[in-house]
């Protein structure tokens, strides 16, 4: 085949390894610009930035912890919902629906993935923040209003914004991602396992329990660790509703909070250039490395999944 | 229950069965019904969305909105200026992101599908896929716009276009391996070149699915607001120069609907559902072109 016309088909080959080589690089120039913008910060505050809760631009003194722990708890309170659900979800689509209504059901959930975070951010603020407030905020500060410790997490002004609407509309933003994974790989699981189990009396859910489950869980928790990923680079949703407050002084979840991604997109462009700017870049690596990590961890699940069915069949 | 199962068991243990039996239907039934919840919790969320944007956006939606620029606070005026900055970012990004993708994924699919080069950037693709868009932003801010001392729709155009790739990429090499080998050494055996088989036959027998990856890709970047804050930044006025500022529609309306302004949340509410209904179309249109063909 070379032998027709060899140097068009080098040049092919060329310009489609220098396109994957492109990709390639762009992780790695991510890194690098990321990591010199950062440069003053990292070089002024060291790990230590991370522990720090002082974010003041007018003393020009920073640190990330308010933001880590916004992003990180709005992703937890994200998983805490959306984990059941979406499994619920899957196991519908897999087991219970009729043939005719799996795919359009399929359908509507992944379009719930498709609309895009500025909707989700505009409807949480306008729309769902008031209804939050009014019919979940309220009558949970009403029930544990004297209960010592779980008292703590439901104080502050009850007026849907912060942390826990956040965490909401993360959750419902990433349950087609994690039904969707978790679908897929109930899919996978033999239908002669399923059949025996099916065979000695098991019921529908003992069978997802006890033979589904534990034949996919790699495929499960890279599902999740997807979904987690998802959460945790979210930006416009979060922006909209988390209050855009950049001091920890409760561990309530009503009270007005930062993340990570909302820090960025709100000072980000008005930052001047110095401590600041390097400050929020700073942020954006520690972004970048935490997504990094959870999502190698859910590519690395998902293809131990595949290998072990092209093991077992 | 037969005659000969119950002269089997003693009455004790198979009460104690029976108990069980009915305790484990339970525990089905409990399971099946919150699975069909959950289903429902799903779609609740779907239809609550769709419906208060169809509801508040149609409201603010007018010849107007078309026609004109966007307005101070308090004034008439539309979102014609970033309707167009959006449209014209959009269509630019697919351009320049298209083509690499597509490369790349005929790499992946066609050259050396196994090799450690292909392996570590399938890796590296996939994690790029579901990256957070705002770091894309940061990245095309530290080397375009600080270099260039200004936010412009160049930026702009470059951060979507590094979020088309990825999509892309993985649509194509999906679609290509799909293509069965045997059409490949047909082509061969005519004595085609390699670079005519991939691009005359093994990509044009998946070319419904490489569009679907293109519609898709499109959709994902007319919604996305993130990296497009400190790139393209946003303008008032219309300007079709790409080395300025430019508008577009997410960040109008992230600016619109955080501020207190009654007119400009209208307008937001307005561009919401200019952006969704775009958006759920292509989404829709994209599963119709691979469905049609499988």
């Amino acid at each position: 085949m070379a032998r027709s016309d060899p140097l068009a088909d080098r040049l092919f080959g060329w310009l489609a390894k220098a396109a994957a080589l492109l990709t390639l690089g762009l992780l790695i120039a991510i890194l690098v610009s990321l990591t010199i913008s950062a440069w003053p910060a990292i070089d002024k505050y060291g790990l230590g930035f991370l522990t720090r809760t002082t974010w003041d631009p007018v003393k020009q003194d920073f640190g990330g912890l308010v933001m880590i722990y916004g992003t990180l708890m709005t992703s937890f309170i994200a998983l805490l919902i959306a984990v059941p659900v979406s499994f619920g979800i899957a196991l519908f689509l897999t087991e219970l629906a009729p043939a005719w209504l799996k795919r359009p059901l399929g359908t509507a959930i992944e379009l719930l993935a498709a609309i895009p975070s500025i909707v989700y951010g505009m409807w949480g603020l306008l729309v769902f923040s008031p209804v939050l407030a009014t019919y979940v905020q309220q009558p949970l500060q009403a029930v544990f209003a004297g209960v010592p410790y779980m008292g703590a997490f439901f104080s502050g002004p009850p007026v849907g914004i912060g942390i826990l609407s956040a965490g909401i509309i993360l959750a419902i933003m990433i349950i087609p991602f994690i039904a969707a994974v978790m679908r897929d790989v109930f899919d996978v699981t033999p239908t002669l396992l399923k059949e025996s189990a099916y065979g000695l009396g098991a019921t529908t859910w003992e069978v997802v329990w006890t033979v589904v489950l534990p034949y996919t869980k790699a495929g499960v928790v890279g599902g999740i660790m997807l979904g987690l990923g998802r959460a945790i680079g979210e930006t416009m949703a979060v922006t909209f509703v988390i209050g855009n407050f950049n001091q920890l002084d409760s561990l309530s979840l009503f009270q007005a909070a930062n993340s990570i991604t909302s820090a960025l997109a709100n000072e980000f462009a008005e930052a001047g250039q110095g401590l600041h700017q390097a400050s929020l870049m700073y942020l954006g690596l520690v972004l970048f490395f935490i997504t990094f990590i959870v999502l190698s961890l859910s590519k690395i699940l998902l293809s131990q999944l595949k290998k072990n069915e092209g093991g077992q069949t | 229950m037969s005659r000969g199962e119950l002269l089997l068991s003693s009455t004790a243990s198979e009460q104690a069965r029976l108990a069980r039996y009915t305790q484990r239907k339970f525990v089905n039934r409990l399971a099946l019904t919150l699975s069909l919840l959950a289903m429902a919790f799903g779609l609740f969320w779907l239809a609550w969305i769709l419906f208060e944007t169809v509801r508040l956006g149609v409201g603010g939606l007018n010849l107007a909105t078309l026609t004109q620029m966007t307005p101070p606070p308090n004034d008439a005026g539309g979102l014609a200026n970033a309707i167009y900055g959006s449209f014209l970012m959009v269509l630019l990004a697919t351009l320049v992101g298209t083509p690499i993708g597509i490369m790349a994924g005929i790499y992946l699919a066609e050259f050396d599908s196994q090799g450690w080069l292909a392996q570590v950037t399938r890796f590296v693709n996939d994690i790029l896929l579901s990256a957070p868009s705002i770091v894309i932003g940061l990245f095309v801010y530290a080397v375009v716009v600080t270099r260039f001392k200004s936010f412009s729709g160049y930026a702009g155009v470059m951060a979507l276009a590094l979020i088309v790739i990825p999509v892309v990429i993985r649509t194509t090499e999906n679609m290509l391996q799909l293509v069965p080998a045997g059409l490949r050494e047909a082509a061969y055996a005519l004595g085609a070149p390699k670079w005519k088989v991939i691009l005359s036959i093994t990509l044009r027998a998946s070319r419904a699915g490489v569009l679907t990856g293109i519609l898709l890709a499109v959709a994902r970047i007319a919604g996305e607001t993130a990296p497009l804050l400190f790139t393209a930044l946003s303008n008032q006025f219309w300007s079709s120069s790409l080395s300025e500022p430019m508008a577009s529609l997410p960040v109008t309306i992230f600016k619109f609907a955080m501020s207190p302004y009654e007119n400009w949340q209208k307008l937001a509410w307005a561009g919401v559902f200019l952006i969704t209904l775009a958006v759920l179309g292509l989404n829709i249109l994209a599963r119709v072109l691979t469905r049609s063909k499988t």
